[in-house]
């Protein structure tokens, strides 16, 4: 049978996560089939088609699926689902809202958030903000999934999928998109990036977590992310936030400037590949899982280490 | 307007669990239990919305054992006007608790459901989605921000990148983020004046829903340790580390 990803994007371009959730699908066994459901949709379809491993686009380019609002592009789902023993989305803010809802009109149990794949039917998962791994078998049907981005590599380039039109549902109606603010950035994507600097409590204000950062991210050409605790401060927008309930990253290089290091915090970023942190407090629980710690004054440490980076 | 709050019984956040040995899944002897942050959140909302004037009733609900009742009070205790256990021991998975919600929400018929938007325990972030596609409702996840009108809210959410304006028609669910709201703490004379305040037991059975797992855990294992790496001594050894060792810049 065949393995339906819903790709992520923006009706301009197809997210990087989408990538990440073709390898996994790839992992099943069977033809992979991409849904593209949009308004305005041709370059993402083509996009989708030129990914490896990936056998058919079914492209829905219709105005209620423009906002993809949940209600409507699951019902969507719900009419294609037949034929399909997978339906995978990434684990992203997007999937999140999206796929409990297709598995939910489906009647089946979603896995959430897999990093691991041991057969069709048995997934591994993180519980407990990633303080244990569950291994669950489903019984359903169809295996509905989400997909943790940073436990799969991207797909890479290469395919050559047909794009195949398919008829569009109804608009429920339910919901209006009265706006969206997002937020410009050169910088990379969070769940993309390969450094990210992160800042916590410690920088004291939104003013400093700016002024200290910055720099160092512009010099690494890195994102910047922060823990729970700056959010809860005010000090950055909540998407910035890396955690249990933020986002989970795993770039080559994380760089903890003022973060004590909360379990919730460890959740997010602990597969990074390297981890540097810059504390005051020689104690504080980052540091256990830090690969390089520096135990000094972040307002001296990170100006200086902004300036060694010549 | 009638308001519905689901709330969970869950390990407190400040707890690191500890996986048993034999692996069938972590240890919960003994453990600090609290409500699920996020659920204090949706009581918070929903209470605000009662001492502003909009909503008329507000409803709490958990499922599992006896114990949960504490859960109930905390939120009883917080403002909520009356609670609902459904009280089984069967292993309560995200479909099963949101079928006992749907039984619930069409005997109540509450205009708004406010829940969490994960619990922080099976990390499963599906409930309140899964309950407006079985209501056929509509719903807004991570919202940040609610603003109630007579036949539909205008809720902020939070997406990757930024935020996003709905407006939802009601009946509606709304699952809470973060900076919704800073909960209160319920006062020791509203925990007293909590435990009068009605609680009404009931079966799944009661509510004709099944509540038998679809997903079976095979095993529970500790995560591999990332060991503690070297304390720098200063600036210029770290960035030679990081050029030289694990040359990532």
């Amino acid at each position: 049978m065949a393995i339906l990803v819903i790709a992520e994007h923006d009706n301009a371009v197809l997210k990087a996560a989408t990538l990440n959730t073709v390898t996994a699908a790839a992992r099943l066994g069977g033809d992979i089939h991409v849904l593209v459901a949009g308004a305005g949709i041709g370059a993402v379809s083509q996009a989708a088609s030129r990914v490896a491993g990936v056998a058919k686009v079914l492209a829905v380019d219709a105005p209620q699926y423009e906002a993809q609002t949940p209600e409507n592009v699951a019902e969507l789902v719900r009419t294609l689902a037949s034929g399909y023993s997978h339906i995978l989305s990434p684990a992203t803010s997007a999937g999140k809202n999206l796929t409990p809802r297709v598995a939910a009109l489906l009647d089946v149990a979603q896995v959430s958030d897999i990093v691991g794949i041991e057969a069709p039917d048995t997934f591994v998962r993180p519980i407990y903000a990633g303080n244990a791994l569950a291994t669950v078998k489903s019984a359903d049907a169809v295996k509905v999934l989400t997909v943790r981005t940073t436990a799969f590599e991207p797909a890479g380039e290469g395919g050559s999928a047909a794009i195949e039109p398919a008829n569009a549902g109804p608009d429920l109606g339910l919901v209006r998109l009265l706006g969206r603010e997002v937020i410009k950035s050169a910088r990379p994507e969070l769940g993309a990036a390969k450094v990210i600097v992160s800042g916590g409590r410690g920088l004291g204000s939104g003013e400093n977590y700016g002024k200290v950062l910055e720099p160092l991210a512009d010099k690494l050409g890195a994102a910047l992310g922060a823990s729970r605790a700056a959010v809860d401060a005010g000090f950055v927008p909540n998407d910035y936030q890396v955690g249990q309930t933020g986002k989970i990253v795993a770039p080559q290089l994380y760089i903890a400037v003022g973060i004590s290091g909360q379990i919730q915090h460890l959740a997010g970023m602990k597969d990074s590949k390297v981890i540097v942190a810059i504390n005051k407090d020689p104690d504080a629980p980052i540091f256990q899982v830090a690969d390089y710690g520096l135990v000094a004054d972040l307002f001296a440490a990170v100006p200086e280490l902004v300036a060694a980076l010549g | 307007m009638k308001i519905l709050v689901p709330v969970k019984r869950v390990v407190d956040p400040n707890v690191k669990v500890r996986v048993k040995a034999d692996g069938s899944g972590v240890d919960l002897v003994n453990v600090k239990m609290s409500m699920n942050p996020f659920d204090e959140i949706a009581v918070e909302e929903a209470v605000r919305l009662k001492e502003a004037g909009t909503a008329t009733e507000v409803i709490v609900v958990s499922a599992g054992l006896g114990a949960v009742q504490e859960t109930l009070r905390t939120a009883l205790a917080m403002g909520a006007d009356r609670a609902i256990l459904v009280e089984t021991d069967v292993e309560l998975q995200p479909l099963a608790v949101a079928k006992l919600l749907k039984a619930i929400a069409e005997k109540e018929k509450p205009a708004l459901v406010i829940a969490g938007k994960q619990a922080i325990d099976d990390d499963a972030n599906q409930t309140g989605q899964v309950l407006a596609a079985l209501l056929g409702w509509p719903q807004a996840t991570f919202i940040s921000k609610l603003v109630p009108g007579a036949d539909e809210i205008t809720v902020t959410r939070e997406i990757d990148g930024g935020l996003e304006t709905l407006a939802v028609k009601l009946p509606a669910v709304v699952t809470v983020d973060l900076r919704l709201n800073e909960p209160r703490f319920a006062t020791l004379p509203n925990i007293m004046k909590a435990k009068k305040k009605p609680l009404e037991t009931v079966k799944p059975a009661d509510l004709g829903v099944d509540v038998t797992p679809r997903l079976t855990t095979l095993k529970v294992v500790e995560p591999p340790k990332r060991s503690a790496g070297i304390v720098v001594a200063d600036v210029a050894q770290l960035v030679d580390k990081l050029k030289n060792v694990a040359k990532v810049i």
